[in-house]
């Protein structure tokens, strides 16, 4: 299993490196060309969201990227440290209809439809959210 | 690569021509020039995307808002973009329902309904 780790600080100039790496490392693995733009949007949109929870909660760490390459897969792995609340439920002094957790749900709404292979998991000291593509092996690399 | 922006008049229209990639990072540059537009009283908006590269959820979001400012001037905001790849993000998020899509400046300028 081959991995590249990618760490930055949350800020929204960095959220196109990631995509620009992922994508390149996607490739890489043998993610079909046509699924890469696919990539690309679903590693921004969760890198997005990611550094909105950092930001919001004024969580300092930074964002964790992992890319995992696997026989037949490739995952890539979105980390934040921000404090989850459950679903439904809001933090203190937050409304309902502030337009920075909309844009939250609008990430994960492009993600869900993006991404078959995707789990989301959150807690009390941050989420991790898990999408995976398919891979072909390389074809034999001709002398 | 970094944001692009130009605007020009062509009859009551102003048309916004965006180039290059907007996210997390460029999307409140497309925000501030949609508010401006509107505070300056062009409220028929025809945003041309051909232009663009990459575009997420915060930029539907910051279109979404330019569509509402200029609603409640009784405008309107169209977009032009032929990208199979952007027009994908308008479809996933039912959003092609919202906007109306045009294949030209052209067209889009023209249109009334």
């Amino acid at each position: 299993m081959a991995t590249v780790e990618l760490r930055f600080s949350a800020l929204p100039e960095h959220v196109r490196t990631a995509r620009l790496v992922a994508a390149a490392v996607a490739r890489r693995a043998g993610v079909d060309e046509a699924v890469l733009d696919e990539v690309r949007l679903a590693v921004g949109e969760a890198c997005t969201r990611a550094v909105g929870l950092h930001r919001s909660n004024g969580v300092s760490a930074p964002v964790k990227v992992l890319l995992i390459e696997e026989e037949k897969q490739f995952s890539i792995e979105v980390g934040d440290e921000a404090p989850h609340s459950a679903p439904g439920e809001r933090s203190p002094g937050a409304d309902t209809g502030e337009p920075e957790s909309e844009e939250d749900d609008m990430g994960l709404a492009v993600i869900s439809g993006l991404v078959d292979d995707l789990e989301v998991r959150s807690g009390e000291h941050g989420g991790q959210l898990r999408m995976t593509w398919p891979t072909t092996p390389p074809t034999a690399v001709l002398p | 690569m970094d944001l692009s922006l130009s605007t020009r008049t062509v009859g009551d229209r102003t048309v916004v021509e965006v180039g290059g990639e907007i996210d997390v990072y460029t999307a409140p540059k497309l925000r501030e020039q949609l508010v401006e537009l509107v505070n300056d009283g062009n409220f028929h908006l025809v945003v041309d995307m051909e232009g663009v590269d990459f575009l997420d959820s915060t930029g539907l979001g910051v279109l979404v808002g330019g569509l509402k400012r200029v609603r409640a001037h009784e405008g309107s905001l169209r977009l032009v973009c032929n990208q199979e790849r952007i027009l994908k993000i308008f479809r996933i998020t039912g959003l092609t329902k919202v906007f109306p899509i045009h294949t030209s400046v052209e067209e889009a300028v023209a249109a009334t309904d």
